[in-house]
């Protein structure tokens, strides 16, 4: 029985510590390298300001989170930043749409090549990195309220019985759902209904998707709507999940693109696949692996060192090896994207 | 000229003119096939008539109503329909999607159109949830074929419809060209294999460097020495 109990405290600790934090971290990357792709596949440039809008949507959630606070209002044992949420989404709508109309239409109709529009999509970082600097402050903020925890690791040990115990947190189980919710929503609104197809069409072939009397100017700002909202979500989820910290959203920018381009970008599906794959690869590669060893193996085996592959400092190293190998092996990712 | 017609058109993209006023036209019910050379302008001919090509001078007319400064979404929603030489199907999208963006500037029930187009194209209606970008290249022209008609056209012109297919493919898509004929819309495509064209086409246009070097009924094109000797291999 001892071999059994070894395993599954073996797995328990994996779970704690790769497979929980994973799904959640890869749900979050998901919404936001669907952002990335989105605006790839339809206006066919890089958006490196992504994660600065993402950061500008957990922004006006957290103001709104926080007036809310003021009133009073709390949601349960639910973060009150989901309440805040719609007008987080609505706001960063919003500036996607007014950004669109005053600076990306001007060249889209000087009908710019794509590397203009990445190099345009960098100042627009920089103003939005300083907006947000400017309206909340530099400093980290948490803004988490209601139960801190689903699961506590203490409760898991006792219903359980194991040595090691198995902790979730609300944040990660309202990541995880959410993320299940909006990427179904994207889906059916995508492959069922009448607009979501003209934008697929659009993506497919622009040309022929004139010739049929679908409009671009519509498609664009559906794009923005739909790009808006994925930040504004993806955003708040990872200001719940890890703190809100202004500066990390510049970081989060390349595992994003890692994701969508492992993925294959431009491609939906792959976007999320992506998300996954960079986001656990980036645990299991950074974690120290002693204890699991030393669960599985008779005690004499265990190594002195953590057996951890990579210092958690190389955290972004690890999307960008993959990102590499992914374009030297399979530049148009696991789902057959546009090749970039 | 015709229920569309294309009159003395001059025009290119920017530098020298590449149509140098020829004229076009199609008639209700009728099969026009434009042929020539490569070169002649077939395809910027085509081009001007739907606007996605600006003229400098001459006049495209749908129906006695002159259209030249229409773009062509509107020339869309006038009835009229292109399909294409390349690029003619969304290729990341299921057969059946592709006939249902055809249909995209319609608001009204069109499952009975796209019944139509199943059974012309029979093939099609068993392919129907596969990607059009998974067909054979026959089958795929039969897509763009079928989502040019979805909007119900009263013109529908074809760029090169046969490139790149085989000969029986050839002759069955042309049968089917016959048939939508049949139905009274006014058929108008320019062809490279121009003797198989001319034999099912009331009208063909003869284009040389942008000019109309002959205009005949295509039966009468075909018996034509000259023509025969310099544009059809003898």
């Amino acid at each position: 029985m001892t071999a059994v109990t070894d395993i599954l405290n073996a797995l328990a600790l994996l779970s704690n510590f790769v497979l929980v934090p994973g799904l959640a971290y890869g749900s979050q990357l998901a919404l936001g390298a669907l952002g990335v792709t989105m605006v790839y596949a339809v206006l066919r440039f890089s958006n490196f300001a992504h994660g600065e809008t993402m950061s500008f949507g957990a922004m006006i959630t957290i103001l709104v989170t926080w007036w809310l606070q003021g009133k009073g209002v709390n949601f349960g044992p639910l973060p009150t930043a989901l309440l805040a949420l719609p007008i987080g989404i609505i706001g960063t709508v919003l500036m996607c749409l007014l950004f669109d109309r005053f600076i990306y239409r001007y060249y889209r109709r000087q009908k710019a090549a794509p590397v203009t529009y990445l190099i345009v999509s960098v100042g627009i970082l920089f103003i939005l990195s300083g907006v947000v600097r400017f309206v909340i402050g530099p400093q980290d903020r948490m803004f988490a309220d209601g139960e801190r925890f689903i699961l506590k690791a203490r409760a898991f040990k006792e219903m359980t019985g194991l040595d090691q115990g198995l902790a979730i947190k609300t944040s990660q189980g309202v990541t995880v759902v959410t993320a299940v919710i909006i990427v179904a929503l994207l889906f059916w609104f995508l492959n069922r209904t009448r607009t979501g197809k003209s934008m697929r069409a659009y993506s497919d072939n622009e040309d022929l998707a004139l010739l049929s009397g679908i409009s671009p100017a519509r498609v664009v700002a559906i794009t923005w709507i739909i790009t808006g909202a994925l930040a504004a979500v993806a955003g708040t989820l990872y200001g719940l999940d890890k703190g809100y910290k202004p500066f990390t959203y510049l970081g989060l920018v390349l595992p994003i693109f890692a994701s969508a381009i492992v993925g294959g970008v431009g491609n939906p599906l792959g976007a999320i696949a992506g998300g996954f794959v960079i986001a656990l690869s980036e645990l299991l590669l950074t974690f120290a692996y002693k204890r699991v060893i030393a669960y599985l193996t008779p005690g004499d085996w265990v190594p002195d060192g953590l057996v951890q592959l990579l210092a958690t400092d190389y955290k972004l190293a690890v999307s960008f090896v993959i990102l590499v190998i992914v374009l030297l092996v399979k530049p148009t990712g696991m789902f057959s994207g546009k090749t970039l | 000229m015709g229920f569309l017609s294309g009159e003395s058109m001059f025009g290119g993209y920017g530098g020298a003119d590449i149509l140098q006023g020829c004229s076009i036209g199609v008639n209700k019910g009728e099969i026009a096939v434009v042929v020539g050379p490569n070169g002649a302008g077939k395809s910027t001919a085509m081009k001007a008539m739907f606007g996605m090509l600006t003229l400098r001078e001459g006049s495209v007319e749908l129906d006695g109503r002159e259209i030249s400064d229409f773009p062509p979404q509107e020339r869309v929603t006038l009835g009229m329909g292109f399909v294409p030489q390349n690029a003619n199907v969304f290729t990341s999208m299921t057969v059946q999607e592709n006939l249902e963006m055809g249909a995209f500037i319609r608001r009204d029930d069109f499952s009975t159109t796209m019944e139509q187009v199943f059974s012309l194209f029979p093939v099609l209606a068993e392919k129907r949830t596969q990607a059009a970008g998974e067909l054979s290249g026959g089958q795929r022209q039969q897509v763009a074929v079928g989502r040019a008609l979805m909007t119900q056209p009263t013109v529908l012109m074809l760029d090169e419809p046969t490139a790149g297919v085989s000969p029986i493919v050839m002759d069955e898509l042309f049968d089917r060209v016959i048939e939508i004929a049949k139905t009274g819309i006014a058929i108008l495509m320019v062809e490279q294999n121009a003797r198989q064209a001319l034999e099912i086409a009331d009208r063909g246009f003869v284009l040389v460097q942008g000019q109309n070097r002959y205009t005949d009924t295509g039966a009468a094109l075909l018996a034509d020495p000259e023509v025969r000797k310099a544009f059809l291999g003898g």
